[in-house]
């Protein structure tokens, strides 16, 4: 039986300004019908352009440059228009990262589902309509009937990715490619959307080719995985192979690097543990929140009665879906907006009594730091890393002489492992780890004592995760901060904290040591999220 | 440095469009500054026994009613046209950009007001409020650079507010707060300079506009009096001789006139490219 769709030694180019790029360098692979085929791998390694040569969207400064991709057996590496039209959205069709983003915004989901209905079946409008009812049925969306009216803003994430999935199921395709379907939704968010894929791809038998950066979403889904560094497909084996004895160099970096339920910080990166410094939980509190309260406007609380206490030099992860007050929390402790209720102590003062608005002169500014989620959008484009750097240390150190900065600058940026000669360049000049480092040095430039972390390697591949994860744990070894550590991923918190705090919708839910909290979860809420996150088990005799 | 230039020279190179109109904007400045000094008469000299020669040899635009040399005019008032807009469109961006970020960044009040009074202002019908601003402030040069500034206010304004407006939550606006910057830093140091290449687009684009209205303003009798050669007013003195074919009165300071407004208007979009450091690598 020939295979749904073969890809055989395809290169892709593209043509820019500093030359021609290769982004794929050979790539073979296939996938038959009611088989998922995982393709992993980190940014730019060739993922994307993949699924876009395979669906013939490439924008046209690239083109495919040998190789074939059959589909159903038919040659289609160089079918023009007239072939393509029918059988994208008909015979294969594209789930998108971000569904909002590729959704109407003005046009109710149920046209939007008949659109796509309507441009492959010669059906009447409102045959369409029911079809349309019957698709978000499928996808499991609760009071459907009522949903098809519905505007994307009025819907979650999760619910906007089950209408894509409608969408892209509408005219029962039979090869399905999904790039980064669940990027961005919560966990339990990302399971309900995978196993409702995964239970339509085998009730329609179709072919699901599903791109991720996640190991472990790709070892729970699909039955083979293909691992792509650079344009090239560098191994390829079912799950329990590919992760009990990967045998690629840079696979076994990317599963090293990858955290588990069991992986500590110096495993990811594989180095030896350092002595393990006990934080000093018996000393004075530095920092003290109680009954903390904010509500936005005439909506719900985003934090509703929060309290907890925080010791110097320990580690404090805050974990809790999307919405659930985190974020809210971290900048109201960093003074960047003020609390509706509560206060905030931080040693003898309590700074809940200085409006965020005069906060940025107080002494206690440089104190407390925070650094950011997306490195790429916390940088100011027009500052080079040194500006950057050297900003707080002229506001909250008032260092003035320009060679004084210039030696301070470089020697955070050293021990953030920042190299010298990066200094000048801008943020777009920059690879996503190396602008994380510069986020980093920059929170630590004017020496602070308590360093607040929203997400800081939500953006991040998983490798350069384990390096500013790794350099995060050292620093905090070397100089004794405090960290509030922000982030919806478990396995990071656990590694990271001495202790957990879950929270959800503004409330505590759970609060404990971190190995007890993930060992034996007390709440459903935290059993749940736990649940939810996909594993891989290294191979340790186990399989 | 030399990646400045490097970058400055491909966005020249692959947009042929911006090189022509960056040359045609080079050359006006020369000529603003220089003009006076290589013109071959006198602007202002009459010469009544050679009034009203078609152009020649010797006048290469001809010469008006009181026998001067017309080229010599349009060459000379380069400088006072050009003046005239670049102050103007100086005066309007560095006060629209300011005002407009302060909207922007704190929104409330201040936003509300500052966004009623840029509505009414735009409701009417701009020139004639410029022309109104010249009879009441009365009709020197200065009146026409601060009534073009004027009329120009509003979509500085409006351009920085949604500018600054749509970056205000970005996180490296957060992180200058936290790295001890005040709100006025904020603005001034750190978004200011981002919204400036988008700007650069519209001071380009309002360069032509505000050269067409001071001219236009001398054109109605406003502001610049005769004999000071100013491109508008010799339009209006040459439009007494056109129904007696005497097309080059009209004709030639027209013609300076439309390619100093087309050169800055074509400028504007290279300039976005050059401005934008992303577009550098």
């Amino acid at each position: 039986m020939t295979p749904l769709l073969t890809v055989e030694d395809v290169h892709v180019s593209f043509t820019t300004r500093h030359g021609v790029v290769n982004a794929l360098r050979g790539v073979s692979f296939a996938v038959d019908q009611g088989e998922t085929l995982g393709i992993v791998g980190e940014s730019g390694s060739g993922k994307s352009v993949t699924a876009l040569a395979v669906m013939r969207l490439l924008d046209r400064a690239g083109r495919v440059t040998s190789g074939r991709i059959r589909f159903r057996g038919e040659d289609i590496t160089a079918a023009g228009r007239s072939v393509m039209q029918p059988l994208r959205g008909a015979a294969m069709s594209m789930i998108f990262q971000n569904p909002r983003a590729a959704l109407n915004p003005i046009r109710p989901i149920g046209d939007q589902i008949a659109d796509v209905l309507r441009a492959h079946n010669d059906i009447s409008r409102r045959q369409a309509s029911s079809q349309a009812l019957e698709l978000l049925e499928a996808v499991r969306i609760r009071d459907a009937r009522e949903r098809l009216s519905a505007y994307p803003h009025e819907l979650s994430g999760g619910m906007c990715q089950r209408v894509m999935i409608a969408m892209a199921i509408a005219c029962e395709p039979s090869l399905l490619i999904a790039d980064e379907p669940t990027t961005g939704l919560d966990v339990t968010t990302q399971q309900t959307v995978m196993e409702l894929l995964t239970d339509i791809i085998h009730r329609r038998s179709m072919g699901l080719i599903l791109i991720t950066h996640d190991l472990g979403l790709a070892a729970r889904y699909c039955q083979r995985i293909a691992v792509m560094e650079q344009g090239l497909k560098v191994e390829e084996a079912p799950p329990e192979n590919l992760f009990g004895a990967p045998q690629h160099a840079y696979t076994k970096r990317l599963v090293a690097a990858s955290p588990t339920k069991h992986s500590r910080v110096q495993d990811l990166v594989g180095e030896p543990a350092p002595p393990s410094v006990e934080p000093k939980l018996d000393s004075r509190p530095l920092l003290q929140v109680s009954s903390l309260k904010k509500v936005f406007g005439q909506s719900a609380p985003a934090v509703a009665d929060v309290s907890f206490t925080l010791s110097e030099g320990e580690s404090l992860g805050l974990v809790g879906e999307s919405g659930s007050g985190k974020s809210t929390i971290s900048r109201m402790i960093c003074r960047l907006i003020d609390q509706t209720e509560g206060t905030i102590r931080y040693e003898e003062t309590s700074i809940s009594d200085i409006a965020s608005r005069d906060f940025h002169c107080h002494p206690l500014r440089r104190t407390i730091q925070l650094v950011f989620q997306d490195a790429g959008e916390s940088l100011n484009p027009r500052f080079s890393a040194f500006d950057s750097i050297a900003d707080p240390l002229r506001n909250l150190l008032g260092i003035t002489d320009n060679q004084e900065l210039r030696r301070r600058a470089s020697d955070v940026a050293e021990r953030c492992g920042l190299p010298h000669e990066l200094l000048d360049r801008f943020p777009h000049q920059l690879s996503g780890g190396q602008r994380a480092r510069v986020g980093i040095a920059r929170a630590i430039a004017p020496g602070p004592r308590l360093l607040v972390l929203d997400e800081p390697t939500a953006a991040l591949d998983v490798s350069v995760q384990a390096v500013i994860l790794h350099l995060l744990d050292r620093l905090r070894r070397e100089t004794g901060l405090a960290f509030v550590f922000v982030s919806h991923d478990l396995n990071v918190v656990r590694m990271m904290c001495e202790r957990t705090i879950v929270l959800q919708a503004g409330k505590i839910v759970e609060e404990g040591s971190s190995e007890e909290l993930f060992r034996e979860p007390k709440t459903e809420y935290t059993a749940a999220l736990l649940a939810a996150i996909p594993h891989f088990e290294q191979r340790h005799g186990i399989f | 440095m030399s990646a400045t230039l490097r970058h400055v020279g491909w966005v020249l190179r692959t947009n042929p469009v911006t090189m022509i109109a960056g040359l045609g904007a080079l050359s006006l400045i020369l000529l603003a500054i220089l003009g006076p000094s290589l013109v071959p008469y006198d602007p202002v000299a009459s010469n009544v026994p050679m009034a009203l020669q078609p152009p020649s040899r010797q006048h290469w635009f001809g010469t008006d009613q009181l026998g001067r040399d017309v080229f010599s005019r349009v060459v000379v008032a380069t400088r006072l046209d050009l003046a005239i807009a670049a102050s103007a469109v100086t005066l309007s961006f560095l006060i629209g950009a300011v005002i407009g970020s302060f909207c922007g960044y704190t929104g409330g009040k201040l936003d509300l007001w500052v966004g009623r009074f840029v509505d009414v202002l735009m409701a009417f019908p701009l020139f004639v409020l410029a022309m109104a601003l010249v009879a009441a402030l009365g009709n020197r040069v200065e009146n026409i650079i601060y009534a073009t500034a004027i009329i120009n206010l509003p979509f500085y304004i409006r351009f920085a507010r949604a500018e600054v407006n749509v970056r205000r939550n970005l996180g490296w606006v957060e992180a200058a707060r936290c790295a001890g910057n005040s709100h006025a830093g904020v603005v001034l140091r750190f978004l200011l300079p981002n919204v400036l290449p988008a700007m650069a687009v519209q001071i380009s684009l309002n360069l032509g506009w505000a050269i067409l209205n001071a001219a236009g303003l001398s054109f109605l009798g406003l502001g610049v009096r005769a004999p000071t050669p100013e491109w508008g007013i010799m339009v209006a003195e040459g439009a007494r001789f056109i129904t007696t074919g005497r097309w080059w009165l009209v004709v030639c300071p027209g013609a300076a006139l439309m390619f100093a407004v087309l050169c800055f208007n074509l400028l504007g979009d290279g300039l976005r490219d050059i401005l934008d450091p992303r577009m550098r690598t």
